[in-house]
């Protein structure tokens, strides 16, 4: 195996989160700027192993908290939950069906921020909630319901291109060749 | 059914995170400042390629835009001067009618520019990033203004970079004062992370019915961390509430909270 798409995806994942606190237009357009971090666990639950996507939402949710002001670790439990959910069940999910990439995507959307919302709203400084929340949640799991069969397509192809394909044996036996003729 | 490594995977996590939410605080934050060290790259590249494109944009200006703009800085500068001369008389006059009456002298405010490099990835806080910290003398609480008025207060410090509470977050409580009627007053959290209307919500500490739409709201002084008299909005509307124990009005903040690029840090 290859460990360049594995590579990838934490990049991805590092571009993804810094990306969440720039471009000021998004921000005045939408109220926000969505984070694709839920559509790339998807992707990540479906296909790596389970050491490598628990690495990722581990890496995902410390620097989302790092750069926020919300608590160290609070985006966590929701991220993994995610990943080990899909990872577990993932002989049941039709993963290269696009209706399916895009129902996952947009569940983890919903959740990751909604589940956050609600592990914050415990601590002692309750974060900012209101009628516009609602709009925030349906933009986030918008977004990533679009961007997960995105993130299948790029990545799959950057998989077929860097992962050592798998050697096919032929049926054909040249020791078994009915040869033909009066020799 | 879960295999072993499932088990594993969910204990080590689980254990993660009862390690992490327990952290002390200032533990949490210098362990927040080496994963945010990961972005430092990123924030250079961004802030390069900002300048990148101001220069850019600055050589598409044509020549006649340009000295119409130097013109209208001109008068501007006059004007500036014309103020700025009447304000020292002013200042002249308040400093000897504060020391016959004994009263201690203002500090001048010592201000310190910085810009906006970053802003909450989250929609759950009010918070921006500034380029301004510790190694340039920034520390929590110092307040934060534009020209218009006041943005905010240094919520947390870092060496490069400062985390600044927009007004309206739960951690920027901000004590006023309705200029025309002297009532004071609060300045409550608001409801949404996004700062897109510009507007705030007052409660005054007791039934004010004297507050009109158009009076000016400043910060009082009160709780020490902002100095009296930095401007915060304007009145839209207010209405009685609780009763009529209380009086809430809507204030359309001074600072555009939405488009700030730089920013000033009171730093004394």
């Amino acid at each position: 195996m290859s460990w360049v798409p594995t590579i990838a995806l934490f990049f991805v994942a590092w571009l993804a989160v810094f990306a969440q606190t720039q471009f000021p237009p998004v921000a005045r357009a939408l109220g926000m700027v969505p984070g694709l971090i839920p559509a790339l666990l998807v992707y990540a639950a479906l296909t790596t192993h389970l050491a490598v996507v628990g690495g990722l939402a581990v890496f995902a949710a410390l620097s989302l908290d790092s750069l926020s002001a919300s608590r160290l670790g609070v985006s966590l439990a929701p991220m993994f939950t995610v990943v080990f959910v899909i990872h577990t069940r993932q002989h049941l999910i039709l993963r290269d069906q696009l209706y399916a990439q895009f129902w996952l995507g947009l569940g983890a959307g919903l959740f990751v921020p909604l589940a956050t919302l609600a592990l914050l709203s415990l601590g002692q400084v309750p974060p900012i909630s209101g009628a516009a929340t609602i709009w925030h949640l349906l933009l986030s799991a918008l977004t990533n319901g679009l961007m997960c069969p995105a993130f299948f397509r790029i990545f799959d192809a950057l998989r077929n291109t860097f992962d050592y394909q798998p050697v096919t044996e032929s049926s054909f036996r040249p020791d078994r060749q009915i040869k033909r003729g009066r020799n | 059914m879960f295999k072993r490594a499932h088990y594993v995977a969910l204990g080590t996590i689980t254990v993660l995170l009862l390690v992490l939410l327990n952290l002390p605080p200032n533990t949490a934050g210098r362990f927040k400042l080496a994963v945010s060290g990961l972005f430092l790259p990123l924030f250079g590249l961004a802030g390069s390629g900002q300048s990148f494109v101001d220069r850019a944009s600055y050589s598409l200006l044509t020549r006649d835009t340009l000295i119409g703009e130097v013109e209208r800085l001109r008068k501007e500068n006059e004007q500036l001067r014309l103020a700025n001369s009447q304000a020292r008389d002013t200042l002249a006059e308040n400093a000897r009618l504060r020391a016959s009456l004994g009263w201690a002298p203002r500090a001048p405010w010592k201000l310190h520019p910085s810009h906006v490099i970053g802003r909450e990835p989250t929609t759950f806080w009010r918070v921006i990033a500034i380029d301004y910290g510790s190694r340039d003398g920034a520390q929590v609480n110092q307040p934060v203004l534009t020209s218009e008025g006041l943005v905010g207060r240094i919520r947390s410090v870092e060496p490069t970079q400062s985390k600044v509470a927009l007004i309206g977050d739960p951690e920027c409580g901000v004590s006023v004062i309705v200029s025309e009627t002297r009532d004071n007053a609060v300045i409550q959290e608001a409801r949404s992370a996004a700062v897109g209307d510009g507007f705030v919500v007052l409660r005054t500490l007791q039934n004010s019915p004297g507050i009109l739409a158009g009076h000016n709201v400043v910060t009082s002084g009160l709780g020490g961390v902002f100095p009296k008299g930095i401007p915060v909005g304007q009145i839209v509307d207010a209405r009685s509430v609780d009763s009529g124990l209380y009086t809430e009005a809507r204030v359309k903040l001074a600072a555009n909270l939405n488009r700030l690029e730089e920013v000033w840090v009171l730093t004394q």
